[in-house]
């Protein structure tokens, strides 16, 4: 039993007061390795990083709702536009978030979600273009309150 | 079936971009949570979306657990014509949803 | 040194000191958490609003809807929430909005009773409540109404649990101060039920008091109990003026 649930059932541990990020995540949620994810995508076909904003909130106050804006800029014309778009967190224990696929009617390339954290980790988002281009994005996140790890009273 | 909501303006100009907002009330379990017995609950997430404006395919998305309860979305489109705009949704234990609403394109 | 500290103990026993400025909740969440308050579509307390709506206009277990007597629109429920909670003479005690919806509930439709915290009297609370946005609360703590506030007031300055910590110690006195990366809050309930992140989904004032106790590691008292009715009470004049929120987010 790790020390979080032996706390946690001894009743010693505040509800919603994780220990400091940092000492917890390494054990217990590492980085994974997501490059198989996006060897997937991609088809081991290059990702330019640039022009993928991840817009979140530095500090999340809670893991379990953090606010995400994916914006691409992309004339977003017939011919030259996004197509989809692939949201991954590399320390939730399910890397993969969501994926959208962009119709020949969405007119903005941007999404705005809700998404979990468990800890403090990088979000990357990978966009797929016409043309069998690959662009990503990515912004670091601290979160107070883990979610997975984390539950309410 | 689960309660959702759908925006977008009932009326819009030809060529103008509009935002459509989505928020379904789902509790997204993770698989991770557990009873006050100690059982975890299984997991059971909203995990694939699609969005039509008639019989054009807007959007269609894929969710995991790492999309918070209750998801919300929201995108723009340039709608082609007057239709009616259909979200549907599945989760994993195969229970659908769905929330429409109209739009005039003048 | 001692006298002044002996003084100021019994000080807060007698009459803790209300915070001034008096501050909502929305002033200590996060900027995100307050946009989302904000937002009626995506405020996710609002999918209870929706259905507590849904419900209002649902017959009960003999027929009737809350909106037969009550009108569909709800308008007849504006100001409710902000009175509660208050003695009802009806059923010759205190009680909070919940436990008027579940008093009108057997009494006119012969529902069966619906569970605190269950999803149904979630929704109904924040359809009601949510009539109420806005408007400043206005509990009545005068004639019978009386005994249960000056127990409110005691519970309220009693230390409690394994920490030892009465609610003044935290709301009155070290209110906008940060507490394991969360600031203080002045700790009124007009935010409630609120959706909270922690819970990801809607709750009661009442759970969010019995999550307090369990903060100070106290013995946690029953939702709907008179404990918490009365400490509800009190806080709800503490917090006189400031405007209900419901559905509030929180995180």
């Amino acid at each position: 039993m790790s020390r979080r649930h032996f706390l946690r059932a001894a009743g010693g541990l505040a509800a919603g007061a994780a220990l400091p990020a940092a000492a917890q995540s390494n054990r217990i949620l590492p980085v994974q390795d997501i490059a198989p994810l996006i060897a997937r995508i991609t088809g081991g076909r290059p990702v330019e990083k640039r022009d993928v904003t991840v817009e979140l909130p530095s500090l999340a106050e809670n893991g379990n709702s953090v606010p995400l804006r994916i914006r691409v800029a992309s004339p977003m014309s017939a011919t030259d536009r996004v197509t989809d778009l692939h949201v991954f967190a590399e320390r939730n224990p399910r890397p993969f978030v969501a994926a959208y696929h962009f119709g020949p009617v969405v007119a903005r390339a941007q999404v705005d979600t809700r998404i979990r954290l468990a800890v403090e980790q990088r979000v990357l988002v990978i966009a797929a273009l016409t043309g069998g281009r690959f662009l990503s994005g990515e912004t670091h996140v601290v979160v107070t309150s883990a979610a997975c790890i984390d539950e309410g009273i | 079936m689960a309660l959702a909501r759908l925006q977008v303006s009932p009326s819009v100009r030809a060529g103008e971009a509009v935002e459509v907002r989505l928020l379904v009330q789902h509790p997204m379990e993770t698989g991770f949570r557990r009873e006050s017995d100690g059982r975890a609950v299984p997991m059971n997430v909203v995990n694939s979306l699609v969005c039509r404006l008639g019989a054009v395919e807007v959007l269609r998305a894929e969710f995991g657990s790492g999309v918070s309860a209750n998801p919300y979305l929201s995108f723009w489109i340039v709608p082609p014509a007057s239709g009616e705009l259909v979200v549907e949704w599945v989760d994993d234990a195969g229970v659908k949803g769905r929330v429409a609403a109209t739009i005039a394109v003048t | 040194m001692l006298f002044l500290a002996a003084f100021a103990c019994a000080a807060v026993a007698q009459e803790p000191k209300r915070p001034s400025p008096l501050k909502p909740g929305p002033e200590f969440q996060s900027p995100d958490v307050r946009a989302l308050q904000a937002d009626d579509f995506a405020n996710p307390g609002m999918l209870w609003v929706a259905r507590g709506g849904e419900l209002w206009r649902a017959p009960g277990a003999n027929g009737k809807r809350c909106a037969d007597c009550h009108g569909a629109d709800a308008a007849s429920m504006k100001g409710v929430a902000a009175r509660h909670p208050r003695h009802d003479p009806s059923l010759g005690r205190l009680t909070d909005l919940a436990g008027r919806i579940e008093a009108c509930r057997s009494r006119h439709q012969g529902s069966p009773d619906l569970a605190r915290e269950s999803p149904e009297a979630l929704a109904l609370e924040a359809f009601v409540a949510h009539q109420s946005r806005g408007l400043p609360v206005a509990v009545s703590t005068d004639g019978p109404a009386r005994e249960a506030y000056e127990r409110g007031r005691s519970l309220y300055v009693a230390r409690v649990g394994q920490l030892n910590l009465a609610c003044t110690h935290c709301h009155d006195e070290r209110w906008g101060r940060t507490l394991l990366a969360e600031p203080i809050s002045q700790g009124h309930p007009t935010g409630w039920p609120a959706y909270r992140l922690e819970w990801q989904s809607l709750g009661s004032l009442h759970r969010r008091l019995r999550a307090c106790f369990f903060g100070v590691r106290a013995r946690q008292p029953a939702a709907g109990s008179e404990e918490l009715l009365a400490l509800e009470l009190y806080l709800a004049d503490r917090a006189r003026g400031l405007a209900v929120e419901a559905p509030g987010v929180r995180r």
